[in-house]
């Protein structure tokens, strides 16, 4: 019998074998996908019982976390929708966008840099706290800028050169997230239906691309860049001055804003002056000569086609392939399909300002374990020399000319030389346009870039153009990083 | 009876061997084991003890964030039952497994602590759950009735003259869920009886009387049934007129299957009848001609009926919505306990940490998910090797005696509660279908804890006669 009594416990071995080896399927192996599958309420109910860190800048509480009575424990707050393009929502229905949602590792305190406040949470028995995340925003330059924009659609951004560190992202009109983080679903989920369908669709974050926007004449800095690093020309290279042009291969002229000359009514321009007066039709010869591989590639160092981590991920903006010259003329001053977002210009305009290296955009300053002592900070770095400093120099210069004695004008700071360039695009027949300024300040030392993007005209359809409207608000934000 | 002391039955010994080799390695043996088994069996009560407070009021903690004497009404009645026993078995059974009553203990008061935790977790949003409660004085009357055990019953052996006695009980308990006024169907398995506002599951109590039975039967009847019969296909078949009593106990399991719903009894009577006439007999045709004949009424079941069936499929597919959604037989309870177990990961959430209660029933079929999620991976290695370690002592008492109705009897309790309990968690954890059987020892209800305490004190029994024979310890292996 002892023979069979072995054999028997061979058996109950293999039977407990089965189960370790079920156990250790489900608990070790499959567990993340179990956790990820969609019916599985826990992984829910599990993020909102941390104390989920705080969103700071600069010291001020932009998105918190208070104890409630009710099963999710804890109840997100917000500052002011001025601050919504950054911290984005954290919502039961919804899920969660802009910061809520790329640093989620950080503020759950799931990243590995709190392994050891995991350890020590799993040994203690006491709840994981999240870390606390600390912004580069400067809270009152996002505050004027909010403010400058009022009842405007569009977005602001403004970096400081030097680092790529972000000092506003607005994007108009904000929300106020508060209304999206409440625990009642039915509550939640008829205040985002209402956002959602609000005409001017306040979800959308304009600042990263949210919405892609027709550059216009803001594009010239990026064609006059081109011009120059082919080295076949400066800035007093002369280009034909017709009052108006036709299209190649096509019945359409194109004109200058204005409808008249460049400038003055001599028969050649200079490139400078193009930009200076922001004239068309020199940039499409220009464009036209230089060909559209030179304006891509030029472009595509600037950043087009990439997405920026923000850590918030940015829409790429776009600079057509494969058009005829027809196109390309007028993809040369930021019409066809050129497709930009806010923080595409700005890094342009950081990337002149900082002598031709973009610094990679950012909007992290440090990372602060839940007893706030900094677990990760984050220096500058370089994304390469996308101009050469000489002709980053030019084109300052350039752009300094445009505001001081060009039609950049109400970009204008009493004692600060300030570069600049506005950008009034067209959208199509009877289409309100896209307004658009770029510029840093003081052009010898600069401390801030900044884009300013207004969509729908302005609300004044084809009125409006740059220099009126998004000009006077860019010039407002520069002056509160300045100080002036 | 008068017991002989250490130098009697070591001179016994002596008396009884020749070789002094075998004598000096023997005697050493019995000096060793012998005196210090209940001194042993006292400090791991008191480990498990201070473990189930320590259990307790980490539950309290994570919970409600505060210790309240409640804490003590839940230690102290399991507390006094434990020592009790072990006092009892000092004197009525000093010999005694050390082991099993501490094993037994540390999962039985788990068991209370996770049930306990789902209870503050059911109360915390409105309701009224007192099952823990329930399972200390369930847990109470359980060890209890071990003590009984070991106190009215001098000998296992006497079992032995009762065993048709045994087989009627056995039956009427298997089949009384099926009668009318008292039986009770939960969860689309007929496995209850309710008499006076009490709900039973007696196919548990029916466990110990059919083991006792068989063990009695195969006994008796094991030389005819391992006489060789006429060889087919290479295989020697038993004599027909053997097989009968085979067919009859399939044709029994199969009813269970039928008529109470639920595969995992089934498998549990069948499975259990099996080992234990592939020990009596030696003949391993009897263990694949009875997997053979279970499994194929098992399939021809789950092809005719549609509730085993169902299971089938759910088990097979639990992620495809129409299993996950289906109003019968909906392996929502399966999903969701797996959840558990995967949110559990390797360490577990802690006691109080997690969220078992969303999981059906978690306290008592689920129990198992509950503390996967809670202890993690680690804990359940542990719990399983609590259970592989209970069983092993069980089966290191039949290993050692002589006389094969012990043997017999000692293998079938042991292995009734392995398979139980593969049975079960491998139902929660997807490696058979899920069935209707409790946890031993961990879940909630009354009748699974009254008889696998039962089952421990029969064994303590047993091992208590084995160590009062020193010549049967000598004469083995």
């Amino acid at each position: 019998m002892n023979r069979e009594m072995r054999r028997t416990s061979v058996l109950i071995f293999a039977m407990f074998f089965s189960l370790l080896m079920a156990a250790t399927l489900i608990q070790f192996v499959n567990a993340d996908s179990l956790m990820a599958n969609g019916h599985n309420p826990r992984s829910l109910y599990d993020a909102y019982k941390t104390q989920r860190g705080s969103i700071l800048a600069d010291g001020k509480l932009l998105a918190w976390s208070v104890k409630t009575g009710d099963k999710y424990q804890y109840l997100r707050e917000y500052d002011e929708p001025t601050f919504s393009a950054l911290t984005g929502f954290y919502s039961l229905t919804q899920g969660t966008t802009g910061l809520e949602n790329s640093l989620d590792s950080y503020l759950t305190g799931k990243n590995s840099s709190q392994f050891f406040e995991q350890v020590n949470a799993l040994l203690s028995g006491n709840p994981l706290a999240g870390a606390s995340v600390n912004l580069t925003i400067d809270p009152k330059v996002q505050k004027v800028a909010y403010d400058a924009m009022g009842k405007l659609t569009g977005a602001v951004v403004a970096i400081s050169p030097s680092t790529g560190k972000i000092l506003a992202l607005v994007s108009t009109p904000g929300f106020d997230a508060n209304l999206l983080a409440v625990h009642n679903t039915t509550l939640s989920n008829y205040n985002y239906q209402r956002l959602v369908n609000q005409p001017n669709s306040p979800l959308i974050n304009r600042a990263i691309g949210g919405d892609l926007y027709a550059p216009g004449s803001v594009f010239k800095i990026i064609v006059a860049s081109a011009a120059l690093e082919s080295g076949k020309y400066k800035p007093s290279s002369m280009f034909p001055n017709p009052k108006k042009l036709l299209l190649p291969g096509t019945a359409t002229y194109i004109y200058n804003s204005g409808e008249g000359k460049c400038g003055s009514s001599k028969a050649k321009v200079s490139i400078a002056d193009a930009l200076r007066f922001s004239c068309n039709i020199p940039f499409a010869e220009l464009g036209l000569a230089l060909g559209q591989q030179a304006i891509a590639a030029q472009a595509e160092r600037f950043g087009f086609g990439k997405s920026f981590n923000l850590p918030m991920a940015s829409t790429p903006s776009q600079y057509p392939t494969g058009m005829d010259a027809s196109q390309t003329a007028l993809s040369s001053f930021g019409q066809f399909n050129d497709k930009v977002s806010a923080l595409q210009m700005a890094m342009v305009s950081a990337s002149i300002a900082n002598g031709g290296v973009m610094m990679k955009p950012t909007l992290i300053n440090s990372i602060l374990s839940p007893n706030l002592s900094v677990l990760s900070s984050f220096g500058s770095s370089s994304l390469g020399q996308v101009v050469s400093t000489d002709t980053a120099t030019k084109v300052k210069n350039m752009m300094v000319g445009a505001v001081s004695s060009g039609v950049s004008s109400n970009g204008r700071i009493p004692g600060v030389r300030v570069a600049g360039k506005t950008g009034t695009a067209q959208n199509g027949a009877g289409q309100p346009y896209t307004l658009w300024f770029t510029g840093f300040a003081p052009a010898e030392n600069p401390q801030v870039a900044v884009a300013v993007v207004i969509a729908n005209g302005g609300g004044i359809g084809q009125r409006g153009f740059g220099n009126l409207l998004a000009a006077p608000i860019a010039q407002k934000v520069m002056r509160a990083v300045l100080g002036k | 009876m008068s017991r002989p002391s250490l130098l009697q039955r070591a001179t016994s010994v002596i008396k009884d061997q020749t070789d002094p080799h075998t004598i000096t390695m023997n005697l050493g043996r019995l000096i060793r084991v012998v005196p210090r088994s209940r001194n042993i069996e006292a400090s791991l009560i008191f480990f498990v003890l201070g473990l189930y407070a320590f259990e307790l009021a980490q539950v309290q903690l994570s919970t409600i964030a505060k210790i309240t004497p409640e804490l003590l009404a839940y230690w102290w009645p399991v507390a006094l039952l434990a020592l009790v026993f072990h006092i009892v078995l000092r004197f009525k059974a000093s010999e005694a497994d050390s082991l099993m009553v501490p094993i037994g203990l540390a999962l039985n008061t788990l068991g209370i602590s996770e049930i306990y935790r789902l209870d503050i977790a059911n109360t915390l949003t409105g309701g009224q759950n007192q099952f823990g409660s329930k399972q200390v004085v369930w847990s109470c009357i359980a060890i209890a009735m071990a003590i009984l055990v070991i106190w009215l019953v001098p000998s296992h052996l006497f079992l032995r003259r009762y065993i048709y006695i045994s087989m009627v009980i056995g039956v009427g308990l298997l089949i009384s869920p099926m009668l009318p006024l008292i039986g009770l169907k939960i969860n689309g398995a007929q496995l209850w009886i309710s008499i006076a506002g009490l709900t039973f599951q007696p196919g548990e109590l029916a466990k110990i009387a059919l083991t006792v039975f068989f063990a009695g039967y195969l006994v008796t009847h094991r030389e005819s049934l391992a006489a060789v019969g006429r060889k087919v296909l290479g295989l020697r078949l038993p004599q027909a007129r053997d097989l009968g009593p085979i067919l009859l106990i399939w044709l029994a399991s199969l009813m269970v299957l039928v008529l109470q719903r639920d595969l995992g009894t089934s498998l549990l009577y069948f499975g259990l009848f099996l080992v234990m006439i592939y020990v009596a007999t030696s003949r391993s045709i009897y263990a694949f001609v009875g997997l053979g004949i279970f499994a194929t009424g098992a399939f021809l079941a789950s092809r005719l009926l549609d509730y085993v069936g169902g299971r089938f499929d759910a088990w097979l597919n639990p992620f495809s919505d129409l299993h996950y959604n289906a109003q019968i037989n909906s392996s929502y309870q399966l999903v969701q306990g797996l959840f558990a177990m995967a949110h559990g990961g390797i360490w577990g959430t802690g006691l109080g940490g997690g969220m078992p209660q969303i999981v059906p029933v978690a306290e008592s079929d689920f129990i198992i998910s509950s503390l996967g999620e809670e202890l993690g991976l680690v804990g359940l290695f542990a719990i399983f090797a609590l259970y592989l370690l209970l069983v092993s002592r069980g089966l290191r008492i039949a290993f050692n005696h002589t006389d094969d109705f012990s043997k017999l009897l000692a293998v079938g309790l042991s292995f009734v509660i392995a398979l139980q309990t593969f049975i079960v968690v491998g139902g929660v954890t997807r490696v058979v279908p899920l069935t209707g059987l409790t946890t031993p020892f961990l879940a909630a209800g009354g009748s699974s804890l009254l008889a696998n305490w039962i089952i421990i004190g029969l064994l303590l029994r047993i091992s208590d006669s084995l160590k009062n024979q020193p010549q049967q310890v000598v004469v083995v292996e």
